[in-house]
C-alpha cells in the first residue's frame, strides 16, 4: 500500500487543526510519517488527551480520604476499605459507537472499562451503567434501547460479573445521541496492584489476547467529534466485543500478576497499541522498541498505520520481568491465548516503531502524552441564552390538576420513574454470590466474602437540573448518589465520574461543563468523598442539538457491618413512617413539569451541603443504632412517588397510612422535587429512641403516618390500591417493548 | 466413612465455578477441589459438579465445545459407574450436549436472557438430591440464562415423565404449575432432571446462589446437604 503524502490536509482529515499540526512539526523537527499522524492524531484526540477538560478536571478534589492512588495516575482509581483490601474503580462512556452499533458500542464499552479494572490487578466483582435515550415512543430509539441493553447483558453475563444497578432516563435530548456509560468494580489486596508502567531497560514487551484486525481505527477519533448523518459511514469505527476471550485474558491476568512476573500491564482501549506503548513508556521514562511483524494479526496485508491504530478488542499490553517471559507465555497457553514478544524497553526515551525492516515511526513518548506534550486548553466560557427565558418560569405557569389522583399516578407511570425490571432482569446481577442488594432498591449491596463488610454502590445524574442550573446540577448529582449510599447503610468514599457534554468549542457548552465541574467539586469536598477518576465525553451532539449537560456519578459507599444493610420498601405493617428533611415546593425541572407540560424549565432544586451532610449523619446514625426498618431517598416524582415505591418494592405489598402537610398545593407538595429528604420507617417499639435521636441530629424530621393495609392513602382524600401501582410501576417499560 | 471429595470442573468461560466451590468449601465445609478441564478426572471423587457459566462462550451452541473437554470423557466413564454428577445451569447443558441427560436447553422463548427468582416444586422425592427434603414442597431459586427452554421430543418426554425423572418444575409460589412461572418456555415446566438410574442432575436454576444466608434466601443449600447426606 502506497501511503498518502503527509500535509495540513492530511493532518486536519485526521482532527487536528493547524495549531497542533505545526506543534508536531515543531516537536519532531520535520514532517511526521503517517504512521506518526495517525498515532499523534488518536493520542491528541480529546478522547485520550483531555486537552479541553484536563485544567478544570484538576479542581476537582483527587485525593485524601481513602484513596491509594489519586485520580489519573492508574487505569482506575484505588480505594482502601480495611481488612487488607482495596476497591478499584471507573466509569466510562461509550456513547458515540452505541449510537451508531447500539449492541456492539454497549458491549464493548462493559468489556473496556472491565479491562480497567484488572489490568490493575483487581478482580471485577460489579458492573453499573447509567443510560440515556430519546423518548420510547420512537422506533429507532427502541432500536437503540434494546441493543444497548442486550449488549451490556451479553458481555457482562458472559464474563461473569453481576450488573448490580444503574439508572435510565428518557428525553428528547438525547435522541439522536443516547449516553452509555459503564462502571465497573475490581477488588484486590492491598499491595498486590500493577501499575500501567513500562520500566527496566531489555524488559520484554508482550501483546496478549486477541490478534489483532482493522476494527475500530479512528474509534478514539470518532468519540472526538459531533454525531452527524455521516456517522453511519462510521460504524467501522465500532469495535466488536468477544467476553469469552475477556473472561480468559481475566483469569490469565490475574495469574501473571499472582506470580509475580511483571513490571506493569496497561489494556488496550482507544488508540490500541498507540496509546498503550506511549502512556506506559511516559509513566516509565523509558522508551520501547517495537516490530510489529510480532503481532498476531487477523489480516496479514495490515499496514503499521492500522496495526498502530486498531482498537481491536480484548488485548493488553504486558511489560514482563526479564527472564520470565517463559511462564508468562505457559500460562496464556494455558487460557489458549495469544501471547508475543514484540519488543523491549529501552532507557531512551522513544518509542521506535518498526515493520518490516522499516522504521514506520520515532517518537519520544512524553510529547504524545496528557500530562507531557498533548495539548491543554482552556475554552472561553459564556452563559447560555436559554437560561434567563427558562428560569422564569414559576410553579404558577403549573395548572392546578383537575385530578388529583390521576394526575399522580400519571407521574408515576413516566417511564423515567417506573422500575427498569425489563432491563435488569436481562442483567445476571447475581453471579459470584456476593450480591446482598440486587438492582431496585436505593444503591445495590455487595458482600465482601470473609470479612463483615459490603460495598454499596450506585450510579446517578439528574440531567435535567443540570441543564437548568449546571452549578446545583452538578452538587445534586453527588449529593443524590451519596444519600443513596447513606440509605442503604453505607458512607460514601469516594467518586468516578463520567461527564457527558456537548462540544467544548461552544462557549455556552463549555459553560456548562465548567459549573458542573465545579458543583461537584463543592460536594465532594462537603462529603469528603474524592474524585477518583473518569472520563470526559464532548460532543455528545446530533444534528438536532446538544445532550443536556450529564455529569454522571459513580459513587462507592462503606458499609462497615453487614446488620447495616438498609433497603428502601416497608418490611412491616404498623410501622411509623418519618420524613426527614423539609419540603420547599421545588418543581424545577420535575417529572411532574416534564409529565404535565412537556418541558424542562424553572430553576434546579437548592441543595445545601451542610444540611445535606447532617441528614446523612443522621439516618446513618439511626441505621447504626438499629432503629429503622427501611430507608428511601425522595427523588423524581417527589414524595408521592417514593411513597408508593416504599409500598410495593418489597415482596410482599404494604399499604400506608400518610399525612403529608401541604405547603400551598397539594399538587406540588406531593411531586415536589426539593433534595436532602428521605422516608424511613421505624417499629414502634423504636419510635421513641428513634426520635431523640432525631432531635439530637439537628435535622427536620416529621411524623408522616403508618404502614399497613393493602392502600397509600394520603390525608384521608387519596386513596391508591397499591397492587394497580405495582402493575404501573413494574410492566409499563416491558409493554412498551414487548410491541418494539 | 470418610469425608465426600467434590470436584468442581473448569471450563474455559466457567463462572459460576468459583460460586459452587463456595458452598461446598466453606458453607459446608467439605473437601472441594477445582478440575482444569483439559486434566484428566483421577480417582477418589464423589460429586462432579458442572458449574454454570458460558463455556467456549456459548458459541456454536451452549455446552456444545465443552461436551469435548479432555475430562468429559472421564466425567461420563465416572457417570456411567453410578458416579454423581450434577450440572448447574451451563452444567445441565453441557450434560445434555453429551448425552448424559436426555433432551435439549434451547433458547428462551422470550428470547432474552432472565435473571430472576423463580419457585421450583419438587416433583420426585427419591432422588439423592431432594430425599433430604421431604418436609418442603416450593423452592425459591433464582435463574440466570439465555438459553434455558427445556425440549425434548414427545416419545423422549413420555420417557422421562413415565420413569419419574423430573425432579424440579416451575411453579408459583403455592407449588402450582402454571405458565406465568415458567421463566423460558420449558416442556412441562421443566427446570431440573435426574438420568434413569438417578446419579446426574441437570437443573437451570443456580441452587449454589441461594446457600447462604448473608444474601437473604437459603433454600438452595437443602439440595446440596441432601446429596451429602445421600452419600454418607
Amino acid at each position: 500500500m502506497k501511503e498518502p503524502v503527509v500535509n495540513f490536509d492530511l493532518a486536519s482529515q485526521h482532527g487536528l487543526n493547524e495549531e497542533e499540526y505545526n506543534k508536531i512539526i515543531e516537536i519532531l523537527g520535520r514532517v511526521p510519517t503517517f504512521t506518526e499522524l495517525g498515532i499523534y492524531s488518536v493520542m491528541w484526540s480529546e478522547h485520550c488527551s483531555y486537552k479541553n477538560s484536563i485544567k478544570v478536571l484538576k479542581t476537582l478534589p483527587r485525593s485524601g480520604g481513602r484513596l491509594l492512588v489519586g485520580a489519573g495516575e492508574e487505569n482506575a482509581g484505588l480505594v482502601d476499605i480495611g481488612d487488607g483490601y482495596a476497591i478499584a474503580f471507573k466509569i466510562e462512556s461509550h456513547n458515540h459507537p452505541s449510537a451508531v452499533e447500539p449492541y456492539q458500542g454497549a458491549a464493548t464499552g462493559v468489556g473496556g472499562i472491565l479491562r480497567d479494572i484488572f489490568t490493575m490487578g483487581a478482580r471485577p466483582i460489579a458492573c453499573l451503567n447509567s443510560l440515556r435515550f430519546g423518548t420510547l415512543d420512537d422506533a429507532r430509539t427502541r432500536y437503540l434501547f434494546d441493543g444497548v441493553v442486550r449488549g451490556i447483558g451479553d458481555y457482562g453475563n458472559c464474563f461473569g460479573v453481576p450488573t448490580v444497578a444503574g439508572e435510565v432516563y428518557f428525553d428528547e435530548c438525547y435522541k439522536g445521541n443516547p449516553l452509555v456509560n459503564a462502571m465497573a468494580v475490581g477488588i484486590v489486596k492491598v499491595g498486590q496492584t500493577v501499575s500501567a508502567t513500562a520500566e527496566g531497560e531489555g524488559n520484554p514487551v508482550m501483546i496478549v489476547g486477541s490478534s489483532t484486525g482493522r476494527d475500530g481505527i479512528h474509534g478514539a477519533t470518532f468519540a472526538s467529534e459531533e454525531i452527524s448523518e455521516k456517522s453511519e459511514a462510521k460504524r467501522p469505527s465500532v469495535q466488536v466485543g468477544d467476553p469469552f476471550t475477556e473472561k480468559l485474558l481475566l483469569e490469565a491476568t490475574l495469574e501473571i500478576i499472582k506470580e509475580e512476573l511483571v513490571v506493569g500491564i496497561q489494556d488496550m482501549g482507544a488508540a490500541g497499541i498507540s496509546c498503550s506503548t506511549s502512556e506506559m513508556s511516559a509513566k516509565g521514562k523509558a522508551g520501547m522498541r517495537i516490530d510489529l511483524d510480532k503481532v498476531p494479526l487477523r489480516e496479514s496485508d495490515m499496514s503499521a498505520y492500522e496495526i498502530m491504530l486498531s482498537e481491536s478488542q480484548e488485548r493488553m499490553l504486558v511489560i514482563a520481568k526479564n527472564g520470565k517471559e517463559g511462564r508468562i507465555k505457559e500460562i496464556f497457553e494455558k487460557w489458549d491465548l495469544h501471547c508475543e514478544i514484540i519488543g523491549t524497553v529501552t532507557n531512551e526515551e522513544k518509542l521506535d516503531i518498526k515493520h518490516r525492516g522499516e522504521m514506520k515511526a520515532s517518537l519520544a513518548p512524553f510529547y504524545l502524552v496528557l500530562g507531557g506534550g498533548a495539548p491543554v486548553y482552556t475554552r472561553e466560557t459564556k452563559a447560555p441564552a436559554y437560561l434567563e427565558e427558562i428560569r422564569k418560569f414559576t410553579n404558577k405557569d403549573i395548572p392546578v390538576p383537575e385530578n388529583l389522583a390521576e394526575t399522580l399516578v400519571r407521574v408515576f407511570s413516566s417511564h423515567n420513574i417506573v422500575s427498569k425490571k425489563w432491563v435488569y432482569e436481562q442483567y445476571d446481577s447475581m453471579v459470584r454470590t456476593n450480591t446482598v442488594v440486587g438492582p431496585g432498591s436505593d444503591a445495590a449491596v455487595i458482600r465482601i466474602k470473609g470479612t463483615n463488610k459490603a460495598l454499596a454502590l450506585k450510579t446517578d445524574c439528574n440531567s435535567r437540573y443540570v441543564y437548568l442550573n449546571p452549578r446545583a446540577g452538578g452538587r445534586i448529582a453527588v449529593a443524590e448518589s451519596a444519600r443513596n449510599i447513606v440509605c442503604s447503610g453505607g458512607v460514601p468514599l469516594a467518586i468516578t465520574n463520567c461527564l457527558n457534554f456537548g462540544n467544548p468549542y461552544k462557549p455556552e457548552i463549555y459553560w456548562q461543563f465548567t459549573e458542573a465541574v465545579a458543583g461537584m467539586g463543592e460536594a465532594c469536598r462537603a462529603f469528603d468523598t474524592p474524585v477518583t477518576g473518569g472520563n470526559v465525553s464532548f460532543y455528545n451532539e446530533s444534528p438536532d442539538a446538544a445532550v443536556y449537560p450529564t455529569p454522571v456519578i459513580g459513587m462507592l459507599g462503606l458499609i462497615e457491618d453487614l446488620n447495616h444493610i438498609t433497603t428502601s420498601h416497608f418490611k412491616n405493617e404498623g410501622d411509623f413512617i418519618y420524613i426527614l428533611g423539609e419540603d420547599n415546593e421545588e418543581l424545577g425541572g420535575s417529572e411532574y413539569v416534564k409529565v404535565v407540560l412537556g418541558k424542562t424549565a424553572g430553576d434546579a432544586p437548592e441543595l445545601d451541603t451542610g444540611k445535606e451532610k447532617q441528614l446523612h449523619n443522621a439516618t446513618l446514625n439511626l441505621i447504626r443504632a438499629g432503629l429503622i426498618n427501611s430507608a428511601h431517598d425522595i427523588s423524581e416524582g417527589g414524595i408521592f412517588t417514593a411513597l408508593a415505591e416504599c409500598c410495593i418494592t418489597g415482596e410482599r405489598l404494604i399499604g400506608a397510612d400518610a399525612t403529608i402537610s401541604y405547603k400551598t398545593r397539594a399538587d406540588l407538595s406531593l411531586l415536589s422535587e426539593t433534595q436532602s429528604r428521605i422516608i424511613i420507617s421505624v417499629s414502634e417499639s423504636n419510635k421513641e429512641k428513634a426520635e431523640e435521636l432525631l432531635k439530637r441530629s439537628g435535622i427536620h424530621y416529621s411524623l408522616a403516618g403508618r404502614t399497613g393495609g393493602n392502600r397509600l392513602s394520603i390525608n384521608g382524600d387519596l386513596s391508591f390500591d397499591t397492587g394497580n401501582l405495582r402493575a404501573a410501576y413494574y410492566n409499563t417499560i416491558g409493554e412498551v417493548m414487548a410491541h418494539k | 466413612m470418610k469425608k465426600p471429595v467434590i470436584g468442581v470442573v473448569v471450563f474455559p468461560g466457567s463462572n459460576c465455578d468459583h460460586d459452587a466451590y463456595h458452598v461446598f468449601k466453606h458453607i459446608l465445609g467439605e473437601d472441594t477441589r477445582f478440575l482444569w478441564h483439559k486434566e484428566r478426572l483421577t480417582k477418589g471423587y464423589d460429586i462432579i459438579i458442572l458449574p454454570g457459566g458460558f463455556s467456549y462462550g456459548d458459541y456454536l451452541r451452549t455446552g456444545a465445545i465443552a461436551r469435548f473437554s479432555p475430562i468429559m470423557e472421564d466425567v461420563m466413564a465416572f457417570a456411567e459407574k453410578g458416579g454423581v454428577v450434577m450440572g448447574i445451569c451451563n452444567g445441565f447443558q453441557i450434560l445434555t450436549e453429551s448425552g448424559l441427560l436426555p433432551g435439549v436447553l434451547v433458547r428462551n422463548q422470550s428470547l432474552r436472557f432472565v435473571c430472576k427468582d423463580t419457585f421450583l416444586k419438587i416433583t420426585n422425592y427419591d432422588s439423592a438430591f431432594t430425599s433430604g427434603i421431604r418436609e418442603k414442597q416450593v423452592l425459591r431459586i433464582p435463574v440466570a440464562h439465555g438459553d434455558g427452554s427445556y425440549f425434548a421430543p414427545p416419545d423422549v418426554l413420555a420417557e422421562i415423565e413415565g420413569n419419574n425423572q423430573v425432579v424440579f418444575r416451575y411453579s408459583d409460589e403455592s407449588g402450582n404449575i402454571t405458565a406465568d412461572s415458567n421463566p423460558n418456555g420449558s416442556l412441562g415446566n421443566i427446570a431440573g432432571i435426574i438420568n434413569k438410574r438417578g446419579n446426574v442432575l441437570g437443573m437451570m436454576p443456580h441452587p449454589e446462589r441461594c446457600s447462604d444466608n448473608t444474601l437473604g434466601n437459603d433454600s438452595g443449600i437443602d439440595i446440596f446437604k441432601s446429596l451429602i447426606k445421600n452419600l454418607m
